[in-house]
């Protein structure tokens, strides 16, 4: 299965569609839930499999870092209760805040404006089915963590609203808010490493023992 | 053709799939409550109600609203339109009145969501509404008392 | 263009209020009116003037000459005529005036709305409509009853015989009426006893714009009409050099692509096939001479120009000798960008040309100059060429476009499509369309006494002039000086004796016009932050500062210990909070600003309350002199944080994202006190601009002691160490 992860993550410039990977995994079922059961297990196999090896596991964090502080990732994960936007993380305008649920307030709802895909454009809203902040009860904050507050955030289920490691990997893999970011439209950069790149350092770091970076 | 239903009526309408929601209300259907002031989701003007969410038309493709419910500030119903519409007679808000139908539609939202908004409620609300006569002050003071209006009525 | 003249604006508000009284003549319709535009007149209308139409329902309609862009002008000159009518206010309705010379303004001489001067201009003429007409009413009336006319009055739309009670709505005496004579001289209403003049009262426009139904210039439709945008060059002054248009001619819906000389107009159904077909326009540009045009650059050609003299704007004294002679010498250079006025409603005109007429729907500042473009584009006369003005969604001045460039487009598409057309303005192509308020850059120096009191003020100004070339120019352009740019620091009110200001025009190209208060959007900005910088100086209070060279100005020392009292200005402020004040006269008012800020330890500006004080004179309705005043409050912040900047001459910004306009959780707390006034009448619509960004500015430097001298402000500028 983490063969497959990274196999897919290969292709993770495109768009990836659902229903084509419910089809290969398993037939007909739902493809949402049962890949996420299978990343579960998968990444629990490799685990018991793979060596710890702390120096290789903090390499694996610090390269997959650059991408996590990158604009298309941190936008999402900010330090206040309002996104970010742009090449400089600059505060999201017209006062949008993240709301119960991580789907924006009121009249100021993410999907409001931005739209399954992309609107053509330049500084047009960009788009994404999934389009949202992280909740209120577990914010998972990108902007300002050095790399070994980052890293301990994310070993710690108490501040990631519960998720596991095998969760976090599987929200950087699968996730189509992820995928987005190595599609980002027009005026928008790419993170610093292909998708499938960032994935495998992601998962060599939870792999070879999720080590924190020395601050 | 795509199927739409606005303000509880049923359209089909021959339109390029990407056309902006904005432009078959205004120009398709002849409904021109609902402006255009950005085209770029930067100001409100153009806020509609899409299955009860105050989306922005002049960057919603039409295809997003084939089979879902669309609500104009014609269509807007009485039960919020009205102790809306009234608040803003009372503090006699609009100015140039060009992006008020956007205000009012944003502003419907909130009132169903909550229903004493603070001011901070407000600028979580409304900060996506530009006003360039600058009727802020007297917005804020129409929600409040439509609020009031509303729960007055409603024994709440 | 031949109709432009008597324009003096500022020669009239000298003179003081009502000197354009004569023009009166005008209630009267002339044939030529009628000819031009017989506003539906059925048989049991009575139609006593130009201005106003009694139905025999009861209606009274009021045609208003000046357009509606937010200001309240429907409501102020309804209430204005229903007053001295005795009218039913609530049966009272509002009609936009075509355009015709006996709509013209009463000072300016053409039909036009702008400079805050559409109740002073009629204020007697529409006493007068309303007056007549009620004389009339009350004659018609006597003469059913044969009674004397002194023995009836009129109240609330209708009118009453005293004795007997009978009583006749004017609906009913609106076909009598019609039949009599004219009544002359008619005495007008001691202002004692005025029942609605005065009274804060609500909007007739108000229901129409809260329900989607009130029709702006974008909401026309005439049938058969198409849609037009219009790719317009990148840098100003470009033309195309050649264009392809078989992509854009492939899109579905696309009908036409015309070249004219504005630029090359995608015609289609409806606006998204057009703006599609726009960008699949090829189109080689020949950028022409503005191709290099960079903001920096443009600074330092200011710079340079403000070396040498200019044309003198004032001179008081020998400001050259005194600065020489003073114990200190204070200068400060200061510079402001181009703005664009954004109106929220992008521009916009429907033009429908035929062989033989053409109808021209807008909104429209300047129904005169639009008239006589259309016509002139159409290859039309006059007479063949009628205007409608529609609700304007924003003016702010750009939509008194002096070569009436966004109507002339829609007539040359209109007429080469032979079809009605209706050209939309993106709001890209608004932000980056030209006609800004011109870029400034100031030059101010003052000598000091050993007491800290001015003895020498030298003001240079160097912009870019909008009406030399125009047929406005030999109205408004004095000894070389165009007024529009030294307004404001030519006409300083403080007590200073010796006073130089001149100005250096700086080279045209970028296209400019009035915006909002127009030269006093800069000028007081550079007044009163120096006034500040010099009482900081003299280590005295900026308001005791104010008052001391205020001395013989007790209007404008009323203003300004109005709004520093009810700011509490003797009270200390809480830890952490800094507070500034301004104070300017334009357009016939004088306005006070006293502000509260904070600022971030990120440099993030807040302006947390505003209180305001206006002295305009007489007041038709409170209520919209405070609406004016909110909103100029809101405009005047909004130029804290926006500019037009050039590079490789294209314009940078291109929407409200990075040309930012205040909105509701950046909107101060405002509070307005209007001083009880039997002065002349002034200005409402722009005279509450020009202090605010000053009195803000003052407000950080009283919190930071950093000196800002240069807008928009950034949080750079601001931003804690």
């Amino acid at each position: 299965m983490s063969r497959l992860i990274l196999k897919k993550c290969s292709i993770g410039r495109s768009r990836w569609h659902w229903p084509i990977a419910g089809l290969v995994l398993l037939g007909a079922r739902p493809a949402l839930a049962l890949v996420s059961f299978e990343d579960k297990a998968a990444v629990k196999k490799t685990a018991v499999k793979a060596q710890d090896d702390p120096d290789g596991s903090r390499r694996a964090f610090l390269a997959a870092y650059k991408v996590f502080m990158h604009p298309r990732c941190m936008n999402c994960h900010p330090s206040g209760d309002a996104p970010l936007q742009g090449e400089d993380s600059h505060v999201h305008g017209q006062n949008v805040k993240r709301g119960k649920d991580g789907t924006g307030k009121y009249a100021l709802k993410c999907s409001n404006c931005h739209q399954d895909k992309h609107v053509a454009g330049e500084n047009m809203p960009p788009g994404n089915p999934n389009w949202r902040l992280p909740s209120p009860e577990a914010p998972l904050i990108f902007q300002g963590r050095s790399p070994a507050a980052l890293a301990s955030q994310l070993k710690d289920p108490g501040r990631t609203g519960g998720k596991t490691l095998e969760q976090i990997l599987h929200h950087v893999a699968e996730d189509k808010l992820v995928l987005g970011c190595w599609e980002p439209g027009e005026g928008r950069a790419k993170p610093p490493l292909s998708h499938g790149d960032f994935v495998r350092e992601v998962q060599a770091w939870i792999e070879k023992g999720a080590h924190v970076p020395p601050p | 053709m795509i199927k739409l239903k606005v303000n509880r009526k049923e359209y089909a309408v021959d339109v390029s799939p990407d056309t902006p929601l904005l432009w078959v209300i205004r120009e398709t259907i002849g409904l021109t409550g609902t402006k255009f002031g950005c085209g770029a989701a930067q100001c409100g003007a153009c806020t509609v109600h899409l299955d009860g969410e105050a989306v922005r038309s002049c960057v919603t493709a039409v295809e997003r609203a084939a089979g879902r419910e669309v609500v104009t500030i014609e269509g807007l119903p009485d039960d919020l339109g009205m102790p809306l519409k009234d608040a803003w007679i009372a503090e006699d808000v609009p100015q140039c009145g060009y992006c008020q139908s956007g205000q009012i539609m944003a502003a419907a939202v909130l009132l169903r969501e909550t229903t004493r908004p603070t001011d901070e409620d407000i600028d979580d609300c409304m900060t996506g509404n530009i006003c360039r006569c600058g009727t802020y002050p007297r917005i804020r003071r129409a929600i409040h008392r439509a609020a009031a209006a509303l729960s007055k009525g409603t024994g709440k | 263009m031949s109709d432009v003249v008597n324009l003096s604006r500022r020669g009239f508000l000298k003179a003081g209020a009502l000197a354009g009284g004569g023009l009166v003549l005008g209630v009267y319709v002339p044939p030529r009116a009628t000819a031009v535009d017989p506003p539906a007149a059925k048989p049991t209308t009575y139609k006593p003037n130009a201005f106003l139409r009694i139905g025999s329902d009861d209606t009274v309609t009021v045609i208003v000459n000046h357009s509606e862009m937010g200001q309240g002008i429907y409501t102020g000159l309804a209430m204005i005529v229903a007053e001295e009518l005795d009218a039913d206010w609530r049966k009272v309705r509002v009609e936009a005036a075509p355009a015709d010379p006996v709509y013209n303004h009463t000072m300016y001489g053409i039909q036009l709305t702008g400079g805050s001067t559409s109740t002073i201009s009629e204020w007697d003429r529409f006493r007068k409509a309303g007056a007549t007409a009620r004389a009339m009413l009350i004659a018609a009336a006597a003469a059913i009853w044969k009674v004397a006319p002194a023995t009836c009055r009129a109240s609330e739309g209708q009118v009453i015989h005293q004795e007997s009670g009978l009583f006749l709505s004017y609906g009913e005496l609106a076909e009598p009426a019609s039949r009599l004579a004219p009544v002359r001289n008619v005495a007008l209403k001691d202002p004692k006893t005025f029942k609605l003049i005065g009274k804060p009262t609500r909007r007739l426009d108000t229901p129409e714009k809260v329900n989607g139904t009130a029709v702006f210039g974008i909401d026309v439709t005439v049938p058969g009409m198409l849609t037009a945008v219009l790719a317009r060059p990148p840098v100003f002054g470009g033309k195309a050099r050649s264009v392809n248009k078989a992509k854009a001619l492939a899109i579905p819906g696309v009908r036409h692509v015309v070249e004219t000389d504005r630029g090359v107009a995608v015609v289609a159904d409806g606006f998204w096939p057009a703006k599609k077909g726009r960008a699949a326009l090829e189109i080689e540009w020949d950028l022409g001479p503005l191709a290099t045009l960079d903001s920096h650059l443009q600074r330092e050609e200011y710079i340079e120009l403000a070396r040498t003299p200019g044309a003198v704007a004032r001179k008081q004294g020998d400001a050259e000798s005194a600065l020489a002679a003073s114990a200190r010498v204070i200068e400060a250079v200061y510079d402001l960008p181009y703005l664009a006025h954004a109106p929220m409603e992008p521009l916009n005109c429907v033009a429908d040309v035929r062989p033989d007429g053409c109808d021209v729907w807008t909104g429209t500042q300047a129904q005169t100059l639009e008239h006589h473009a259309a016509a002139q584009a159409a290859g039309l006369k006059p007479e063949q060429v009628k205007i409608h003005t529609t609700l304007l969604g924003g003016g702010f001045g750009r939509r008194a476009a002096l070569d009436c460039h966004f109507v002339r487009e829609a007539v040359l598409v209109s007429k080469a499509v032979k079809a009605p057309v209706k050209v939309i303005w993106t709001r890209e192509d608004d932000i980056k369309g030209g006609y800004y308020r011109p870029t400034a850059h100031h030059v101010v120096s003052a000598g000091l006494s050993p007491q800290g009191r001015p003895t020498a003020w030298k003001h240079r100004i160097v912009c870019q002039s909008f009406l030399i070339g125009t047929p406005f120019e030999a109205a408004i352009v004095k000894n070389g000086v165009d007024e529009t740019c030294v307004e404001g620091a030519a006409d300083v009110p403080y007590d200073v004796p010796n006073i130089l200001v001149d100005w250096k025009q700086a080279p045209n190209g970028v296209p400019v016009q009035w915006l909002r208060s127009v030269g006093h959007t800069h000028t007081a900005f550079v007044v009163e932050s120096f006034l500040d910088e010099l009482a900081h100086a003299a280590r005295t209070d900026p308001l005791a500062y104010r008052r001391e060279l205020l001395a013989n100005h007790p209007r404008h020392q009323r203003v300004l210990d109005l709004a520093a009292r009810e700011f509490g200005w003797e009270k200390p402020l809480a830890p952490g909070r800094g507070r500034g004040l301004a104070l300017h006269q334009s357009f016939g008012s004088i306005v006070a600003h006293a502000v509260e800020v904070t600022v971030s330890k990120a440099g993030v500006l807040a302006v947390h309350r505003v209180v305001c004080a206006i002295d305009c004179g007489p007041v038709v309705n409170p209520d919209s002199v405070r609406a004016q005043m909110e909103g100029s409050i809101v405009f005047g912040l909004s130029t804290l944080a926006h500019e037009i900047t050039f590079a490789l001459g294209r314009v940078r910004q291109r929407n409200f994202h990075d040309y930012p306009v205040l909105r509701m959780n950046e909107t101060p707390a405002i509070e307005v006190h209007i001083v009880r006034s039997t002065d002349s009448m002034g200005g409402v619509g722009e005279p509450g601009v020009p202090p605010v960004a000053p009195a803000v500015a003052n407000a950080i430097f009283d919190l930071t002691g950093k000196r800002l001298r240069k807008l928009p402000i950034r949080a750079l500028d601001l931003k804690q160490a």
